[in-house]
């Protein structure tokens, strides 16, 4: 598969100059070299500028609500373990409305990957502070400046014991590909976190504001090691490290579950279910 | 000679009234008989006062009566705090040692519970048991009933644990023998195999054979014990059983495993399905089958966790933001609350639709023996593609029936989406007038219409000529047919409506506008379904029947009520 063969006709609906646009073509890079026809490959989204990106893929798409992806994803990999289960996700949707999706679904430990389009803003509503919005940072709503502290997620999620954290950034398609791919053959939740300047709404973390930050992790950079993981995780100022940040192995939902024993919950025959066996431990003769 | 009995033991939480409620209702069935059985209990682990009470008879019986026969109090407290409810000639059977009364007494009978319990079984907190056996003696029944069952309640556990309890219970059953007093109940035996089912496990059976694969939820009272059910099952029929990290979860969940193609349920209390409100949105936009059960106690917020009510009827109706078909079923017993669910998984799948089933806590844990005859569905049947797809495949393809081809994603060969914006035919967002006209017109005017064709019938008994109509939903099914059959001053027949939307609104106009008087008999403050009798019919009832302390309608409070014409 190329990345072409999943392009999809309908027209985006993003701003030009959009840091999605590079995550869309990591996407289709990554989803190509992942050997997986459309057909076998489920995205799902919530609601923001991300949740839209599956409607500009050709594979299945289920695109539900705001901050609800993981959940949804979660009950369509249950189902069906062999779709290859992809989220697109924002920093609203996934840290924010989707706060609490996030951290049971870290210790669910689905095989899926996660994919959060970091823009520090709120693109969807127009600009307001995010989750992960930099304290200070004036918006119409927080007029003031940001009070909040910004939520870590990256920290958050190695501390939470996901097996699977990196950074990517849209402004490097080719780096990033990479990262979702990582992400695609690590078995259980792999997050990707990654920055992505807003053109329209985020005048602070600019796409020069980036390129001015980030750098590649090199070789030299051991991710299984936990502790060393986590201080990795905290730099964010000004110096921001891209890559896989943290990687171990860990039993999968499926493995823990037993459902990887099974052949896929679709599959079973539902037209003839014989319940007679449980209605014999509620059933009392008289004798 | 009677042949009709209730009990009701009562006692602290922890001290094991459900355990030993169980293995009575066993040995009563085993011994040829009908029970009834309801708990009333406080939302706490230990202490506080609870009660299990059964009603045996040799013909079927469906409905708590107000007060019982024999009244065993396993602690002090419940002496005084039940003497209330025990009917005129009845027995109250208390441990006068043991909780400091004076022996001889009048008003109850001194059985040494607790000096029974140590010396037959070595322990004081086998008393259960021994008021279990003393019940089994007391009533006629041989003990050889009362012992298998015990055997089976405690299956699993140490020889030892059976064997004590089993030794306790036979020393209760042999102090009863000497209390020739006690023996006043004779019923004919009715015989043959009864199975022991609540709301909540026929509708977990029910679920399990329709085909769910896929059940998420997060516990609440009452709704916990389908779960449980469920997850008791998982295994051998191959069901993933999910506690989510809450309803929203759990209700996505389900709509994420329903689109991938499992059959998906998830249940609830109001509370949580407060929760579940968007994503029930969510099944109507994306045209998700989903099937899920609230069972209703009473509200507003945490209310009274372990009590009923019905108060969440214009909830259901009403769930979810926007307009959208939806079918809500009513089941008003355990054989109804199966064939409904089967019934609601169907309909789901068919129309693309979430689907929901309003229980109670008084039908979800209330016992009764029920004939596997009585359990009843249709073949199930499945509507989705798999395998190789037409190229043109829309997933929203607009036509006649609203229903579109429903391709399952990863087992047909083509790819699907689906979009909780407005949307066109192929699924992507659209901001087009017409196109969103059109999907309005399919998601709710033209599958309320299909719907509305299949509607389950009111069941009406009695109702022509009566003086008085009784007209209810959901578990006031049983209360209002023995009723109707006990009342003796005034003649009455009863409607029950086993699903309430789409409303039948055809039949019922026809079933009242000859009644003479008609009233609904509703667990709630509002009178919420005579509201909406009136908004679908425009017929106007006479009054209604309400009770919202928390507590079922007991036989009694309805004939009262019948006969004193008392409304509100």
């Amino acid at each position: 598969m190329n990345p072409e063969d999943f392009d999809t006709g309908d027209p985006i609906a993003w701003c030009p100059g959009c840091g999605n646009f590079g995550i869309l073509n990591a996407v289709k890079t990554a989803l190509a070299q992942s050997g997986r026809p459309p057909s076998q490959i489920l995205l799902v989204s919530g609601i923001g500028q991300a949740a839209k990106l599956p409607h500009y893929v050709n594979c299945n798409c289920f695109n539900g609500l705001h901050g609800r992806a993981l959940p949804a994803a979660a009950g369509a990999k249950i189902a069906n373990r062999e779709l290859t289960v992809v989220v697109a996700t924002g920093d609203g949707d996934c840290y924010g409305e989707g706060g609490n999706h996030f951290i049971h679904n870290i210790r669910r430990n689905l095989d899926i990957t996660v994919i959060v389009h970091d823009n520090q803003i709120y693109g969807l509503t127009k600009g307001q502070a995010s989750p992960t919005t930099d304290q200070g940072h004036i918006t119409k709503i927080q007029s003031a400046g940001v009070i909040l502290e910004p939520l870590r997620p990256l920290e958050l999620a190695i501390a939470m014991g996901a097996s699977f954290a990196a950074r990517g950034f849209s402004g490097d398609t080719e780096h990033l590909a990479g990262l979702i791919v990582k992400g695609m053959s690590h078995k259980g939740f792999a997050l990707i976190d990654v920055l992505q300047p807003c053109v329209s709404f985020n005048k602070v973390n600019t796409y020069q504001w980036y390129s001015k930050r980030v750098y590649k992790l090199d070789s030299s950079y051991n991710p299984a090691d936990r502790i060393a993981a986590f201080a990795k995780a905290c730099e964010l100022g000004d110096r921001i490290p891209l890559g896989v940040i943290y990687e171990t192995a860990k039993e999968t939902y499926e493995e823990k579950s037993g459902l990887d024993k099974r052949p896929p919950l679709v599959g079973a025959d539902i037209l003839n279910v014989d319940i007679n066996p449980a209605l014999k431990d509620f059933a009392v003769t008289a004798e | 000679m009677k042949n009709e009995l209730t009990i009701r033991i009562a006692g602290e939480a922890g001290q094991g009234m459900q355990t030993i409620g169980a293995v009575l209702c066993r040995a009563f069935i085993s011994a040829g008989l009908n029970v009834f059985a309801n708990q009333d209990y406080m939302s706490r682990i230990r202490g506080g006062n609870n009660f299990f009470q059964l009603r045996v008879c040799s013909k079927p019986v469906h409905a708590p009566r107000r007060r019982a026969d024999i009244i065993v109090a396993l602690d002090k407290a419940s002496v005084e705090l039940h003497r209330p409810a025990l009917a005129a000639g009845g027995l109250l059977v208390a441990d006068a040692k043991k909780y400091g009364l004076a022996a001889g007494t009048a008003g109850f009978a001194d059985v040494p519970l607790y000096a029974l319990a140590a010396q037959a079984a070595g322990a004081e907190l086998f008393m259960n048991s021994v008021a279990c056996g003393f019940l089994t003696g007391a009533t006629c029944t041989d003990f050889r009933h009362a012992e298998s069952a015990i055997r089976r309640a405690f299956e699993g556990k140490p020889a030892e644990i059976i064997s004590k309890n089993i030794a306790a219970a036979k020393a209760g059953y042999d102090f009863s023998l000497q209390q020739a007093d006690c023996r006043s109940f004779a019923p004919g035996a009715a015989g043959g195999e009864a199975l022991l089912l609540d709301g909540n496990g026929a509708m977990a059976l029910a679920a399990i054979k329709s085909g769910c694969k896929f059940y998420s939820a997060y516990p609440m009272s009452p709704s916990t014990g389908l779960m449980e059910t469920m997850s008791q099952y998982a295994e051998q029929f191959g069901i993933a059983v999910e506690q989510a990290e809450d309803e929203i979860a759990a209700v996505n969940m389900a709509i994420g495993a329903s689109f991938a193609g499992a059959r998906a349920m998830t249940a609830t209390s109001g509370g949580g399905f407060a929760l579940m409100t968007e994503g029930i949105s969510l099944a109507a936009m994306t045209e998700t089958p989903v099937v899920i059960a609230d069972m209703q106690r009473p509200a507003p917020a945490t209310g009274f966790p372990t009590r009923t009510e019905q108060a969440d009827l214009d909830f259901a109706l009403h769930a979810g933001h926007g307009e959208f078909a939806r079918a809500v079923f009513t089941p008003g017993t355990p054989e109804q609350a199966f064939a409904l669910t089967a019934k609601a998984f169907d309909t789901a799948e068919r129309y693309q639709i979430p689907v929901f089933i309003l229980s109670d806590q008084h039908l979800a844990e209330s016992y009764r023996s029920v004939r596997l005859s009585d359990l009843n569905m249709p073949p199930v049947k499945r509507y989705a593609l798999t395998g190789k797809i037409a190229p043109d495949y829309k997933r929203y393809a607009l036509n006649d029936t609203g229903i579109s081809p429903r391709a399952l994603p990863g087992l047909a060969d083509c790819v699907v989406y689906a979009d909780s914006d407005e949307h066109t035919e192929e699924g992507h967002i659209t901001e087009d007038a017409a196109v969103r006209a059109a999907m309005v017109r399919k998601r709710f005017h033209l599958k309320m219409a299909a719907l509305a064709r299949e509607t389950e019938k009111p069941q009406a008994v009695g109702v022509e000529n009566a003086d008085i109509v009784l007209v209810g939903f959901g578990s006031t099914y049983d209360v209002m047919r023995e009723a109707a059959e006990s009342a003796r001053t005034i003649k009455t027949g009863f409607i029950h409506l086993s699903q309430v939307w789409p409303f039948p609104a055809q039949e019922m106009e026809a079933l009242l506008k000859n009644a003479k008087k008609a009233v609904t008999v509703e667990n709630n403050a509002a009178g919420q379904l005579a509201r909406l009798i009136r908004r679908e019919t425009g017929i106007k009832l006479a009054g209604s029947i309400l009770k919202f302390d928390g507590r079922p309608f007991d036989l009694e409070y309805l004939v009262e009520a019948l006969e004193t014409g008392r409304l509100q």
